[in-house]
């Protein structure tokens, strides 16, 4: 198997290679001669490739512990579901898993795109069988999946304990998704550029390419926050981590991308910045792989050191100067149409958006690459952490959530004084009373306060707009209030599923604020002894020691310490967190004993116990006890964010507003109540 | 004045505290991330060095570690080879904490005057082992 999925890596090396010299000089000379054979060689590399991973996945799935990468990531006991997840659990399969995703993607532009942008496509074909080559030529001299041992181990050493998680199958591949798929945004502007077919018609073309890929950057960012919190065990989803970090980053460009495009579509402004946020995403993507798998900023848990780190800066190196200086030759031909008219207005609304997504975007950068920079310029490494990180992001990102209020609802152009008044007195109204409300009942903190009244706020200017919009309709339409709310949505998915991503923000922030008022105590307790801590909503939890009991699992041997709950008295029954050693099928241990935290959530807060390890092998147990507010609300938010992505890239709907009709009247719009568009 | 020039204002502002935050995050979070020896160094330079809040990556010395569980305290020793320290915590250690071979941390805390480095977290990677996939934080 290893012979045929090399030889396929082979393949498919010439064939992207193939695509990338024909389709620039093709349509360079403008001869459709030599473009023919593109698109055939696009997809034939997804064919190569996609065979170079199955038969990865059949040696994973028959044991083949000669061939190195299933010895090192996979056992015989381990789960069959973690067999299919293993293909991107280490480096080296994780890059095969990037190849084949990437050429699906590259194939699926190629066969789904409109013919009316066909001028594009040899260009796009040329982009992403250029990033394909690149990973393929990783693979193969870098970092082989099918490479061989000289020897034949009896067992592999068995998946990551902490990679042992339904939530760590379905977290990779979906952050993968995210930022493999920025490549076709990529790939398009870049094909814009040399074409110089600069008007808005890329834009379209990429549309849902992006929504996708911040779809899945968004629920990989919201899986990864969910796996730290049960499995990593501190007590916490986000800890400003240089991995986590880089998957925020593109995130934090493509959705300034997602605003400002809208005024390059109105309003013909922007064109310059818009190029230079989808360079500079797919730059960002790359960095973010780079940090990940070069070991060159200390994360505590990062792949092992290799050189594989060489090739990604390499390419990160050469594809900035090459894009960017694309994007100089073409500078005075992307001049916008028109001027702003006013900064209160939408537009401008969106260009401060923008400036603070990309400041926050620049802050998460610079912080992350603090301890290389200073060493460069000082000579000694400075190191900034979530300190650093909260305290330049909080303000930054309280003022964007004024701003999600503030932009759906100003007006194109210039904003009238009735404009306002119509449009901000009740929202406005809305975060006064939050806020007074917060106060009386005794809540403190001047960010906490601030960002919850500004949920308000925000929360009443989605509330007044599906509210209006449901009216218009109902007399329009005689129709019954959840009839015409579901209408409103269908026919105007981009604008109200846009709106229902900017409820799932603020639950976010409500959510995050909760973390300011975490409690957290660290006991020593015998079996019958009790721990107690109070919650900040109030709540009074006795935490009693029952017991450690051990006993053995499928692949591991398990030493449960249980407590006996109450809160306010009653007893909420038992919480058993357990210390894991993970065993190979021979009983060798492999891997560091692990922590499986216990958790009990509710709408208001978290019981989230962590076993630290017993005294001297007797019952005394040591334990964290944590109570964490709001954290439901966290991955309530990020359902939410995900629906109201999808409603907006749903097909038909109005989803897609062709170039052609793009400035003409829009009567469903009208029908609908959409007053303010 | 032209809209233009108004928010061009407003874009400094925006631009201006941005760096401003930046910077100052920077002067009054950061800290120096040092091996034992740039640490015996600046402390030799400086005799002003002790009691500065600082990071230290180093190896634990094997064999080096004392538990007392019943008040959570940990007595160790770090080492890159050269300059050998002390270090006591107090609190829980993560998984990856081990007493085996080629244990690297990282110690955030304060040496002081007794040459005590006395952390206030620690963070521990199994050099040879820790192969995660995408991602990670402290355990």
């Amino acid at each position: 198997m290893t012979l045929l999925g090399e030889f396929c890596l082979w393949l498919a090396l010439l064939l992207s290679a193939w695509a990338l010299v024909l389709g620039f000089s093709g349509r360079w000379q403008d001869r459709p001669d030599l473009t023919a054979s593109v698109r055939g060689a696009v997809f034939a590399t997804f064919g190569a490739l996609a065979v170079a991973a199955l038969s990865l996945w059949k040696g994973l799935a028959s044991h083949d512990f000669n061939i190195e990468y299933v010895a090192a990531y996979t056992s015989r006991n381990l789960p069959d579901g973690y067999i299919i997840s293993a293909l991107w659990a280490g480096q080296k399969g994780s890059l095969l898993f990037w190849a084949v995703v990437l050429s699906l993607f590259g194939a699926l532009a190629q066969l789904l795109t409109p013919r009316r942008y066909d001028a594009l496509m040899p260009y796009v074909a040329a982009v992403t069988s250029a990033v394909v080559a690149f990973f393929v030529c990783t693979m193969l001299f870098a970092a082989n999946p099918f490479e061989r041992l000289a020897f034949t181990p009896a067992d592999g050493r068995g998946l990551n304990p902490q990679l042992q998680n339904p939530g760590m199958m379905i977290h990779p591949p979906m952050l993968y998704l995210g930022y493999i798929s920025i490549t076709i945004p990529f790939a398009f502007a870049i094909a814009a550029l040399l074409s110089r077919g600069l008007d808005s018609g890329w834009i379209h073309a990429i549309r849902k390419w992006t929504l996708v890929s911040w779809l899945f950057l968004s629920i990989g960012i919201t899986l990864g926050m969910w796996w730290a919190y049960v499995e990593l065990g501190w007590g916490g989803y986000w800890a400003w981590d240089p991995v986590e970090n880089a998957s925020l980053l593109p995130w934090l460009t493509m959705t300034a991308f997602l605003h400002s495009v809208m005024i390059q579509e109105k309003r013909g402004m922007l064109k310059r910045w818009n190029l230079g946020l989808i360079l500079g995403t797919f730059l960002l993507s790359i960095f973010g792989t780079f940090i990940t798998r070069s070991g060159v900023i200390a994360s505590v848990h990062s792949f092992t050191q290799s050189n594989v780190g060489y090739f990604f800066l390499g390419f990160l190196v050469v594809c900035g100067i090459l894009s960017f200086t694309l994007l100089y030759t073409r500078w005075p031909t992307l001049r916008a149409e028109v001027q702003l008219e006013s900064v209160v207005s939408r537009e401008a609304a969106f260009l401060f958006n923008n400036l603070l997504l990309v400041g926050v975007a620049f802050s998460v950068l610079w912080g992350t690459l603090f301890p290389i920079l200073s060493e460069l310029v000082r000579g000694s490494k400075i190191t900034v952490g979530p300190p650093f990180f909260n305290r330049v992001n909080v303000p930054l990102g309280l003022l964007l959530l004024a701003l999600t209020g503030v932009g759906p609802l100003i007006a194109w152009r210039k904003a009238s004084t009735s404009n306002l008044r119509r449009q901000f007195t009740g929202p406005v109204a809305a975060g006064v009373i939050t806020a007074v409300g917060l106060l009386a009942a005794g809540v403190r903190g001047l960010y906490p306060v601030m960002a919850l009244s500004l949920a308000g706020f925000v929360a009443g200017t989605i509330a007044q707009e599906f509210h209006r919009g449901v009216r218009a309709r109902r007399r329009m339409h005689g129709e019954s209030a959840p009839v015409a709310f579901g209408r409103l949505v269908a026919r105007n998915r981009r604008r109200y599923g846009g709106y229902l991503v900017h409820a799932g923000v603020l639950i976010y922030f409500v959510a995050f604020s909760g973390m300011a008022f975490k409690r957290e105590i660290e006991a020593t307790l015998k079996p019958g002894d009790s721990a107690t801590l109070k919650s900040p909503f109030g709540h009074t939890y006795t935490f009693t020691h029952v017991g450690v009991s051990q006993f053995e699992a499928l692949n591991r041997i398990v030493s449960a310490a249980t407590v006996q709950v109450a809160k306010d008295g009653k007893p909420q029954g038992l919480m058993s967190s357990e210390k894991r050693q993970h065993v190979d099928s021979f009983r060798r241990p492999t891997f560091e004993p692990s922590t499986e935290v216990a958790i009990r959530s509710n709408l208001q807060e978290d019981v989230y116990i962590t076993y630290a390890g017993s005294i001297g092998g007797t019952e005394e147990a040591v334990y964290r006890f944590t109570i964490n507010p709001l954290v439901w609300w966290v991955w309530f938010g990020g359902f939410v964010l995900a629906f109201g992505g999808l409603v907006t890239m749903w097909p038909g709907g109005g989803a897609v507003i062709p170039a052609t009709a793009q400035r003409a009247p829009r009567p469903r719009l009208a029908e609908a109540g959409a007053l303010t568009e | 004045m032209k809209a233009g020039h108004k928010f061009l204002l407003g874009a400094s502002i925006i631009v201006v505290s941005v760096i401003l935050l930046i910077t100052q995050g920077v002067r009054e979070t950061g800290v120096y991330f040092l091996t034992p020896s740039e640490l015996a160094a600046k402390t030799s330079a400086d005799p002003s060095f002790y009691d500065v809040g600082l990071k230290m990556g180093a190896k634990v010395v094997p064999g080096s570690v004392r538990r007392d569980p019943s008040n959570r305290q940990i007595d160790f020793e770090v080492s890159d080879g050269v300059r050998t320290y002390p270090v006591t915590y107090r609190g829980l250690v993560p998984d990856t904490f081990t007493d085996a071979n080629d244990i690297e941390v990282i110690v955030e805390g304060r040496l002081g005057r007794d040459g005590v480095f006395r952390a206030t977290e620690v963070l521990a990677k199994c050099g040879s082992r820790y192969e995660a996939a995408a991602e990670g934080k402290q355990a």
